[in-house]
């Protein structure tokens, strides 16, 4: 073994369940391991928000609040024609107008797929305009109703031209192209093997595909099929994108609604031509991201141009119908099916073809949820991506796994009833997951499965079904994440990070992880986050906040702690091996001397200690790298258990009653892992019953681009909603956390469709399960009219 | 949204004569751009905000009614109620003589919108609204309604249209309290520039498209509604306002059905069944009416009734599924107001 490794002991596996200890060589200062919860006093405790008060009180500072001397207000100028040549753009009447301070055309717009100029090609005359919504200009001039008025002056020549917006209609060879050449594949993770391209259809990519799936087919006992769609769902953030962005010859400072700081800077840096120390980014509150904040966006470019060409500051936020056309959506989805099985139900291979759209960008793959979830050694994947004249779709709460999910999970239900097995039957014998298995046992038992009835048997108008459904999602974790604890002479301890809390409550876990190890409470820790002018944090995408920062977080107070008890041991007659600090003291192991951590930190010869940790990597190893980003060995997943009632002559569905069972390694704070699996099932229920982008056919604009059209779930439509966490140990890092965000909601929509099948012994396999849609399955609806 | 300039009145007089034009008439336009030198009347707002922020409505001056004195109070009047304009939605559904003699009103204003909204929105704001249609509702489309030269909903997205009395366009009436008033025989109490009052019933006071496409009511420039005006109620009449949407937490209806029924026994002397969003203005389905008078109500009559109400229905191309869903309701609504 190398010097600087040392062999420890760690808890691993279920709690209650079966904990053993694991042996693990890890480096000699990482934080020795930590016991299960039940031994900690911090950790694992239900902790209130930290910045709760501030939030309900209205004092929290959101993007949208920041004012800074002397600030401009920006706008953006949008097509209004789903396809078009711009043949010319006139600014020269907006710039006379009174108050504008600087223009802005956008010449090559972000946040879309990038064709690939053919060998020699001179590129377009003119820039196209692709969707209804995408930018063409910017101004800033110094009140908002300024700007508006100067907006309108621009004097834009559009020639229209032919457009698609269905998703089948683009997949005909004579369909108007979006993109003329073939467009750069993109991965979210990593680079891409070019993919080929006809038409609009992108693809297809086979890559995850493994085994001989024709072989399993064949060998089949039987085929189950069924073909699955999902509709455009729009992210929604009650906080809008919004930036003010501060160019000065000294450097750029954007404050901007984001979950990513670090990287805004990095892209912001590279934009610019800037180098990093130039480049400030900060953010306090934030009102939702959803994966709609993850990068920056020709809304953030335009408002640091502005900044820039204006000399001050500018203001830019996007306004609700804005948010609604071009901040990102969750594409659409078409998913054919076939499941080979042998009767036992167990799987000879199943075969995807998918298609979606992300309308002028890549990205409407189903994910990883049915190549991961079940064991299947023949698996064949066929996904494509087809373009549309429709507003970039960007990652959504768990891309691609939730519209997969709401598929793959009622095909496998439709096998078990086909098997004649209890859906909970047929997934213990197909899914290998031993924390799966715990959480179907414990699901099962408190929402009462066996008062489940055969589908259709619910008696008279209003039927009642239940029905669950599994979630899988990888363990993400950004390996380059950094946490620098300092103490103070007066005792009082600081977190920095430039981690953002978008709002999942990562100010609070990080306070408890050090007010564990340095024996304080969460309320002595000050965290400061979200400024990049601090150690490098992880973004808050991809589940993967908590997982990559509380690790360096504990280790960077462990050595602070360190260096701290160095210097105040010989005080106390002892080494600092002997010292340990608890209920805010510091002393020997034998409790018969001690200081308070006060003391302790005011014999300190300077200001302050301080130490900074970056993220090792797992004690066990990744599962695979990619960059910046790390898969963990093991998935992270969840059941949910769902009870309707189906109203047969309305064709309304009202969900009663959630019980979630879920995982996340070691619950660091279980009260708000409680609410994020709210917000998960809450925002599943929303997009299964009620959420749906509508464009109009003729036109090409959104019809619902409002929070009153677009139909969100309210505090009516909330069923009762039961959470249980299991506490999964792995001893991978210093706290063995992981996130829960995503993992809460892949499971809520085919949870419901599968209670709503067992209620009315129908199957949907569209969404969203409205009640046009509830009573066209009935056959209530009269011939000849279908809804759109 | 626009600048605008805000006017208080010192009385009612001065707010007709200060008003220059309804909403609906500073909406119409040939172009698409409305004009900007109206002033109009606002009450509650909140329709009239919203057409603003939205760049449907620009006017030049606002005039508040909402600060005038006794526009908001239900007052007792020759056996019936006369309600002020002001009275707003949280008050309806609060009031105990509305909950127990015209609980069809008191139903259609508690379900209405949010709670929030209901505690500013006034009746008479919510009777002169104008229309949902996400085509009216969209600076894009410069549909007939505003002055233009199309409804988009006939070949376009109408799932949430009309499917009865679309002729020419295919709104449905945006007012809930709407369908219960007329339902109730409402009547309107409306007062010009000169002070001159007249009434109307509520009935006749709604404009379908083939009678003028631009707006959804007779009420004239200059004009303010004063009261609305419900007559006595014997004891043995029922009511019920039934209101079904996608979501009940702040959505507009699929469906809603308002009943009124006068019963000797399970016996029908005389029925009113008002149908809302489903046509452009308060649906009376008279063949629903007729099914029930004279006779004895069980769950077979309401079903016929109900089948008798939807017999006309002609759904566009995207919303056939709201027949069997008001077919649903009638019936429902018929039986719930049978023991009301």
């Amino acid at each position: 073994m190398p010097e600087d490794l040392r062999t420890r002991s760690y808890p691993v596996g279920i709690a209650g369940v079966a904990l053993e200890q694991l042996e693990r060589n890890v480096a000699d200062d990482e934080a020795p391991p930590l016991p299960p919860n039940a031994r900690l006093s911090v950790i694992g405790q239900s902790t209130a928000r930290l910045n709760g008060p501030a939030k309900v009180t209205g004092r929290a500072t959101f993007t949208v609040d920041v004012k800074l001397p002397g600030m401009l207000h920006a706008r953006m100028l949008r097509s209004v024609y789903p396809h078009a040549r711009i043949l010319s753009i006139d600014t020269g009447a907006a710039e006379r107008q009174p108050g504008v301070r600087a223009i802005h055309v956008i010449e090559h717009p972000l946040g879309r797929a990038q064709e690939l100029p053919g060998p020699g090609e001179p590129g377009d005359a003119h820039r196209r305009v692709r969707y209804v919504g995408d930018p063409i200009a910017a101004l800033a001039a110094v009140t908002p109703k300024a700007a508006q008025a100067a907006l309108e002056r621009i004097v834009v020549d559009y020639q229209p031209l032919p457009f698609v917006i269905d998703l089948e209609d683009a997949r005909r060879s004579d369909a108007p192209r979006v993109f003329d050449r073939p467009v750069r594949t993109e991965f979210f993770l990593g680079p891409a093997p070019q993919l080929p391209q006809h038409g609009n259809v992108h693809g297809p990519d086979t890559s995850a595909s493994r085994g001989d799936a024709a072989a399993g087919l064949r060998a089949a006992e039987l085929i189950v099929t069924g073909e699955f769609r999902t509709q455009v769902q729009t992210h929604c953030c009650l906080e809008p994108h919004a930036l003010v962005a501060d160019w000065r010859p000294e450097g750029l400072t954007v404050y901007i609604s984001t979950q990513f700081t670090a990287g805004i800077r990095e892209e912001l840096a590279e934009a610019f031509g800037l180098p990093l120390n130039r480049v400030r980014v900060v953010v306090d509150a934030v009102g939702g991201g959803f994966g709609s904040k993850s990068r920056i966006g020709n809304y953030v470019l335009a408002a640091v141009e502005l900044s820039r060409k204006a000399g001050a500051p500018v203001r830019l936020a996007l306004d609700r119908h804005e948010e609604q056309i071009d901040s990102g959506n969750r594409p659409s989805t078409v998913q054919r099916i076939r499941l080979g099985a042998r009767r036992d139900g167990t799987l000879t291979a199943v075969a995807i073809e998918a298609y979606g759209t992300a309308g002028v960008a890549l990205g409407a793959s189903v994910g990883n949820f049915a190549q991961s979830i079940y064991e299947c050694a023949a698996f064949a994947l066929e996904q494509s991506d087809v373009f549309t004249h429709a507003g970039p779709g960007c990652a959504m709460r768990a891309p691609g796994n939730v519209p997969g999910a709401f598929a793959y999970e009622q095909v496998i239900d439709e096998l078990a009833e086909r098997v004649g097995l209890d859906p909970l039957t047929l997934r213990e014998r197909i899914d290998a997951s031993p924390l799966r298995r715990e959480q179907r046992r414990i699901g099962a038992e408190r929402f009462g499965w066996s008062r489940r009835q055969p589908p259709g048997s619910s008696p008279g108008t209003l039927k009642r079904g239940l029905g669950m459904a599994q979630s899988h999602w990888p363990a993400l974790i950004q390996i380059n994440s950094s946490c620098e604890v300092r103490i103070l002479r007066d005792g009082s301890v600081e977190v920095r990070s430039s981690v953002q809390d978008i709002g999942t409550g990562i100010t609070t876990v990080l306070a408890q992880v050090v007010a564990e190890e340095l024996g304080l409470s969460p309320q002595d820790i000050a965290v400061h986050i979200g400024d990049t002018d601090f150690p490098a944090g992880p973004p808050s995408y991809g589940s993967r906040t908590t997982a990559s920062i509380t690790p360096p977080a504990r280790n960077a107070a462990y050595r602070a702690l360190r260096l701290l008890m160095e210097v105040v041991a010989p005080s106390l007659g002892t080494t600092a091996e002997r010292l340990i600090a608890r209920g805010g003291r510091i002393g020997t192991l034998d409790a018969s001397r001690s200081i308070t951590f006060r003391e302790a930190a005011a014999q300190l010869r300077n200001d302050q200690i301080s130490a900074v940790a970056s993220r090792s990597d797992d004690y066990g190893g990744f599962g695979r790298r990619m960059g910046d980003a790390a898969v963990g060995r093991m998935g992270l997943g969840g059941v949910q258990f769902a009870e309707v009632t189906v109203d047969t002559e309305t064709g309304r569905v009202h969900v009663e009653r959630v019980v979630a069972v879920h995982d996340c390694g070691r619950p660091m704070n279980p009260r708000q892992i409680e609410s994020q699996v709210h917000g998960g099932i809450l925002q599943g229920i929303s997009y299964a019953l009620f959420e749906e982008r509508i464009l109009d056919r003729h036109t090409g604009h959104m019809l619902n681009p409002n929070l009153e059209q677009y139909k969100i779930l309210g505090a009516r439509e909330t069923p009762a909603i039961e959470v249980h966490v299991l506490e999964n140990y792995q001893g991978n890092s210093a706290t063995d956390a992981y996130g829960i965000a995503e993992p809460s909601i892949i499971a809520t929509a085919p949870a419901l469709a599968n209670a709503l099948y067992n209620a009315i012994g129908v199957r949907l396999r569209a969404l969203p399960m409205t009640p046009a849609a509830v009573l066209t399955a009935l056959g209530r609806v009269p011939c000849g009219s279908v809804p759109p | 949204m626009n600048g605008f300039e805000w006017m208080s009145p010192g009385s009612l007089e001065q707010a007709a004569r200060a008003a220059s034009a309804t909403v609906a008439t500073a909406m119409a336009c040939r172009s698409g751009t409305p004009a900007s030198d109206a002033a109009v009347l606002k009450a509650g707002g909140m329709d009239l905000l919203d057409l603003m922020k939205e760049g449907l409505l620009s006017p030049r001056r606002l005039i508040n009614l909402r600060t005038l004195p006794g526009l908001d109070r239900i007052e007792p009047a020759g056996g019936g109620l006369r309600i002020g304009p002001n009275v707003t939605l949280a008050q309806l559904a609060a009031d105990e003589r509305l909950r127990t003699r015209w609980s069809a009103l008191a139903d259609s204003a508690g379900g209405a919108a949010s709670p929030q909204i209901r505690q500013i929105a006034t009746l008479a704001g919510n009777l002169l609204q104008r229309p949902r249609c996400w085509y009216f509702r969209s600076r894009a489309h410069h549909c007939v309604r505003k002055g233009g030269e199309t409804c988009f909903a006939f070949a376009g997205e109408n799932q949430y249209h009309a499917i009865f009395e679309h002729n020419g366009c295919a709104i449905v009436h945006p007012s809930t309290c709407a369908t219960a008033l007329v339902a109730l025989g409402a009547r309107l109490e409306i007062t010009d520039r000169a002070g001159a009052k007249r009434t109307v019933s509520l009935e006749e006071f709604f404009l379908l498209p083939q009678a003028d496409l631009q707006r959804e009511n007779r009420l004239e420039s200059g004009e303010i509604v004063t009261a609305i005006e419900l007559p006595a109620q014997p004891a043995s009449v029922r009511s019920v306002h039934l209101r079904y949407a996608q979501t009940e937490s702040f959505d507009r209806p699929l469906a809603e059905v308002a009943v009124v029924l006068d019963l000797a026994e399970a016996v029908c002397r005389k029925a009113a069944i008002v149908l809302g969003a489903c046509a452009p203005v308060p649906h009376r389905a008279r063949a629903a009416e007729a099914a029930l008078t004279g006779q004895r109500i069980d769950e077979a009559l309401a079903r016929a009734a109900a089948h008798a109400a939807l017999q006309d229905a002609m759904p566009l191309s995207g919303n056939a599924y709201k027949v069997p869903i008001f077919t649903a309701v009638v019936r429902r609504a018929i039986l719930a107001a049978l023991v009301a």
